[in-house]
């Protein structure tokens, strides 16, 4: 499977991606097209408000209902900002980590993971802290991803495209059964079932957002260190370790960076799929294939991602909304299938 | 040609004890499904005596069992056996076309297709009864479509119409999702009916267009069964013992799709159990006969257990597909392994 | 016994948009063992698929009897031609006697149940192959040799004139390989099968053709007895390897000894060692 990502890179090292130059204007548009989503986030919803109350909302008065529902809409957008940052550098770490162009918390069950541990925590042991969620959650979130990735690998070949991404459908349908029986039963917590299943962004709160902080910021600064060491295992195992690295410890670092932005985003937002994969390939394409830049990249392209498909989820279906993580599912689920189509049936 | 006579006596007793192992447990499993049919009807939240189950069958009002046995107890056990004979046989003709055990139409999407353009036809159109079915089927079979074309590069490699299946599922499930929420007033029974499937609230009245389907789509799979059999020892081969590969496929494809869009139209997608009748199946009749009916047999064995088990024996009620998810997940994961392990099929 | 004619004539057939074979004509001689060699993607693959109707010619036909194949109903010819493919799949846990049986489908209808004929066709296909003692045994316990006699025995339970096999000894072991060769032989000499495989050994081809016939570029470069064919011209033209051919002193049929550009007989080695060595001096 090495090839799966070298090969779509190979040329690129040399060509216009690689030069710094490049990336720079990239990472410059990158920025600017942030921008524009967050203005977008914070000025466009399922209400139409009139400038000077959007204004008045950012500076926080709530005296109308068009400058609370801005009000509203700051925090979301901030929650946005990081969920998709985290998800996007999640996927490019898990692709990193299993060379397998196919990888994504979403697909290999991760938010899943951590979407049950909460809703078992909520529902068998009373949990109610924000913070007690948020364990539970990255906790939930590396058992899967440690399930997944055994079952993944056994047998010969190692963890190919099609073995990971069967043994993650599979525990994801697994857990949301599960979730699904635990939850049904409980009227209290019943009626958000879905938002179990599907994540949203909407109905942010700072005080969602403050506990998931130290976790995200934790996870980022771990993944974002863990770039070089990405660089050596996208070499191969055995080429990783002639260089020098601890393959071992190598991927268990990378894998905890991106275990905690997983199930810290799916405590605060539900399971959002798809990101993880989509994002990483596109900017492997503009940039190449090195991690100093890949990772950072990735985590921006996430952010822009989330807040476009927030967006497009507020104002397509209005009055009402669509949670972003159907509005991720819509759009990933054809460049997987591109993906699929893409790799030889060998590298299957 | 020399005919050896004591050779020949043990080929023929092999294959007789073949036929007859096949026979009896095909016995054994429809009695099994009776059994279970019948306990389903009198014992419940109370127990009807077994007389007064007949009575209400024969058409006698008998007070105190007429609403529960008649009304309730009945349509849903009629609609379990013919949902669970659609999603058996269904799945298993899939199983057993594409020869692979992963390629059944619920983790491949199909199931997803129908569920979604079912709960689209129902909650956004406001229709009901054969017109959602009809509505499921073409969807199903467009899904099919899509999903074998997408997959389709210098021919169909079955892992990579897996892969593709589980992609337009997820796309598929998120679609329903969105339905459902965007439902002026949704409900959790309709909810968990097209999250999961369920047979709750099923009538009697919805059994005929299921019974047709059942008839229609699973004589023209049964009628096929050798040359499924056939195709079983890979296309060149079937294509050398004279089956015609293409029109089979084509046939069956579309009598599968039949089949699991008419039960999914009614009862939601039942999780896994068009998944676990065929492999299940296997294990018990081995290769003395055609998959198709035990399979048959087994998918509604699971859908009558399940959800008896789900009415009774846990805490709190649970539909159907709630049982038949959390019993499927975990072999699925297990077959996962050990095809990664040792390699194999069905 | 047979004198069913098989006969490909100007046949051209590939995949996709690409054409592998060119206008291919041969005439299967009957109740011979035909061989057909040549080098990878000349088209032999695709010849016997051809042959067999896997695919249809885009132009050309293939004819039985007269009669085109790709016309013909699939049952009635699958009784006339078989054919074993080169990766044909057992179901798991199926054992040898069940497999073998399932070789009776084209002579079953929809309704026609099993007679005594179809338990004789197995009987003596199981007998013939020496897969008897195997009959209870799973198919996936056997080993390679063995599988394929039971692949064997399951074409000849189909109990059909003339027998295609697509490279029958891959990945078998010298001994498998001869074993089965031997096999087809005997079936060839006692029920006079006509017989077609592809081959990927030349010698084993020179070895057990009655009718030796040499592909290139998708069309028929030379056919005829392997003393005519097998030579070192068609080697050259075929494979493009300098060879010898001598004869088997066994079997008094061609043996092929390529050519390389190391290790000859030690006079001639060291014959261009020097030379190579005067030029560097040089």
């Amino acid at each position: 499977m090495t090839a799966g990502i070298l090969k779509t890179s190979d040329g690129q090292w040399s060509a216009a991606s690689g030069s710094n130059r490049t990336r720079s204007l990239w990472l410059a548009g990158l920025l600017v097209l942030l921008a524009i989503f967050v203005v977008l986030s914070v000025t466009v919803g399922t209400r139409n408000v009139a400038w000077a109350d959007i204004i008045a909302g950012i500076g926080g008065a709530q005296d109308n209902i068009g400058r609370a529902s801005v009000a509203l809409r700051i925090p979301r957008t901030c929650l946005a900002l990081l969920a998709g940052g985290a998800l996007g550098l999640a996927g490019a770490i898990m692709q990193g980590v299993t060379r397998n162009p196919l990888a994504d918390p979403g697909i290999l069950g991760v938010n899943m993971g951590a979407s049950l541990a909460v809703v078992v925590g909520v529902a068998w042991f009373g949990m109610s802290s924000a913070h007690a969620y948020i364990w539970t959650a990255v906790l939930g979130a590396g058992c899967a991803a440690t399930f997944v990735y055994a079952i993944g690998s056994l047998g010969r070949g190692g963890a190919t495209p099609l073995k990971l991404a069967l043994a993650g459908a599979a525990t994801s349908v697994a857990f949301a059964s599960l979730v699904i029986a635990i939850v049904l039963p409980r009227g209290d917590i019943a009626g958000g079932i879905q938002s179990w299943q599907i994540g949203g962004v909407g109905g942010a709160t700072y005080e969602r957002i403050l506990p998931v902080l130290p976790f995200l910021g934790i996870g980022f600064l771990i993944s974002l260190l863990s770039a070089r060491k990405l660089n050596s295992l996208a070499l191969g195992d055995d080429l990783a370790a002639g260089l020098g690295e601890n393959v071992a410890v190598a991927r268990a670092v990378a894998s905890l960076g991106a275990i905690l932005l997983c199930g810290a985003t799916t405590a605060v937002c539900g399971p959002i799929g798809f990101l993880g994969l989509v994002v990483p390939h596109v900017c492997r394409l503009l940039i190449g294939i090195d991690h100093r830049w890949l990772l950072p990249f990735s985590a921006l392209g996430g952010a822009c991602l989330l807040l476009a498909a927030d967006v497009l989820g507020r104002i397509v279906a209005r009055p009402a909304e669509i949670d972003v993580g159907i509005v991720t599912a819509l759009i990933g689920g054809p460049f997987f299938i591109w993906i699929v189509r893409r790799q030889r049936v060998r590298d299957l | 040609m020399t005919v050896h006579a004591s050779t020949i006596d043990f080929v023929i007793s092999n294959r007789r004890r073949r036929a007859s192992r096949y026979a009896a447990t095909l016995a054994i499993m429809l009695a099994l499904v009776m059994a279970i049919f019948a306990i389903t009807l009198s014992i419940g939240q109370s127990i009807t005596p077994p007389a007064d189950v007949l009575r209400v069958l024969m058409g006698e009002t008998v007070p105190g069992a007429s609403f529960t046995v008649g009304q309730l107890r009945l349509p849903r056990a009629v609609m379990s056996v013919l949902a669970g004979f659609c999603f058996g046989l269904g799945g298993v003709a899939f199983q057993i076309m594409l020869r692979n055990p992963l390629a059944s139409p619920d983790i491949i999407g199909i199931t997803s297709g129908a569920g979604a353009a079912a709960v689209f036809a129902i909650v956004i159109l406001s229709m009901s009864g054969p017109m959602v079915s009809i509505i499921a089927i073409v969807a199903g079979l467009g899904v099919a479509l899509a999903v074998y074309g997408l997959s389709f590069r210098n021919g169909v490699a079955g892992t990579r119409l897996i892969l593709v299946g589980i992609g337009v599922s997820a796309m598929l499930q998120s679609i329903i999702a969105y339905i459902l929420q965007s439902a002026p007033a949704w409900s959790l029974q309709e909810a968990m009916r097209w999250l999961t499937g369920s047979v709750n609230g099923a009538q009697l009245d919805q059994a005929l267009p299921l019974l047709t389907a059942l008839v229609v789509f699973g004589g023209l799979l049964v009628s096929r069964s050798r040359d499924l059999e056939a195709l079983r020892l890979g296309d060149d081969m079937a294509a050398a013992l004279g089956t015609k590969v293409a029109q089979t496929r084509m046939l069956v494809m579309i009598a599968a799709v039949g089949l699991i869009a008419s039960a999914t139209a009614v009862t939601g997608p039942i999780a896994f159990v068009s998944f676990l009748a065929g492999p299940i199946a296997g294990r018990i009749v081995r290769n003395d006969g055609s998959l198709l009916l035990p399979s048959a047999l087994t998918g509604a064995l699971l859908v009558l257990v399940a959800d008896y088990v789900g009415q009774h024996f846990l805490p709190g009620r649970y539909p159907v597909g709630v049982v038949t998810g959390a019993l499927g997940a975990p072999y699925l994961i297990y077959l996962i392994i050990r095809v990664n392990r040792i390699g194999g099929s069905l | 016994m047979t004198d069913h004619l098989l006969v490909a004539k100007e046949l051209s057939a590939g995949y996709d948009k690409a054409e592998i074979l060119h206008g291919l004509d041969l005439t299967v001689p009957p109740g011979k063992i035909t061989v057909i060699v040549g080098a990878n993607a000349c088209g032999k693959s695709t010849f016997l698929r051809t042959l067999s109707r896997l695919i249809s010619p885009s132009e050309g036909h293939v004819l039985l009897d007269g009669k085109s194949i790709h016309r013909m109903p699939s049952r009635l010819l699958a009784q006339t031609l078989g054919l074993l493919p080169q990766s044909p799949i057992a179901p798991e846990g199926i054992t040898v006697a069940d497999l073998v049986s399932r070789g009776r489908h084209p002579h079953q209808g929809l309704f026609s149940r099993w007679t005594r004929q179809d338990d004789e066709a197995v009987d003596n296909a199981l007998t013939a192959t020496k897969t008897f003692d195997l009959a209870e045994r799973p198919v996936d316990e056997l080993s390679g040799g063995q599988r394929q006699r039971v692949w064997i025995a399951m074409a000849l339970a189909q109990q059909t004139d003339i027998l295609l096999l697509d490279e029958p000894t891959t990945f078998l072991d010298i001994n498998h390989q001869i074993e089965v060769l031997d096999l087809l032989t005997d079936l060839n000499h006692t029920r006079g099968t006509t017989v077609v495989m592809v081959l990927h050994d030349l010698n084993l081809a020179a070895r057990y053709a009655d009718h030796l016939v040499a592909l290139a570029d998708g069309r028929v470069h030379v056919s005829g007895k392997p003393e005519e064919v097998l030579t070192e011209e068609t080697v050259r033209h075929v494979f493009g390897l300098e060879s010898r051919v001598i004869v088997d002193p066994t079997s008094g049929r061609p043996i092929m000894l390529p050519i390389g550009r190391h290790r000859m007989a030690a006079t001639a080695d060291k014959m261009t060692r020097d030379t190579s060595q005067k030029e560097k001096s040089a």
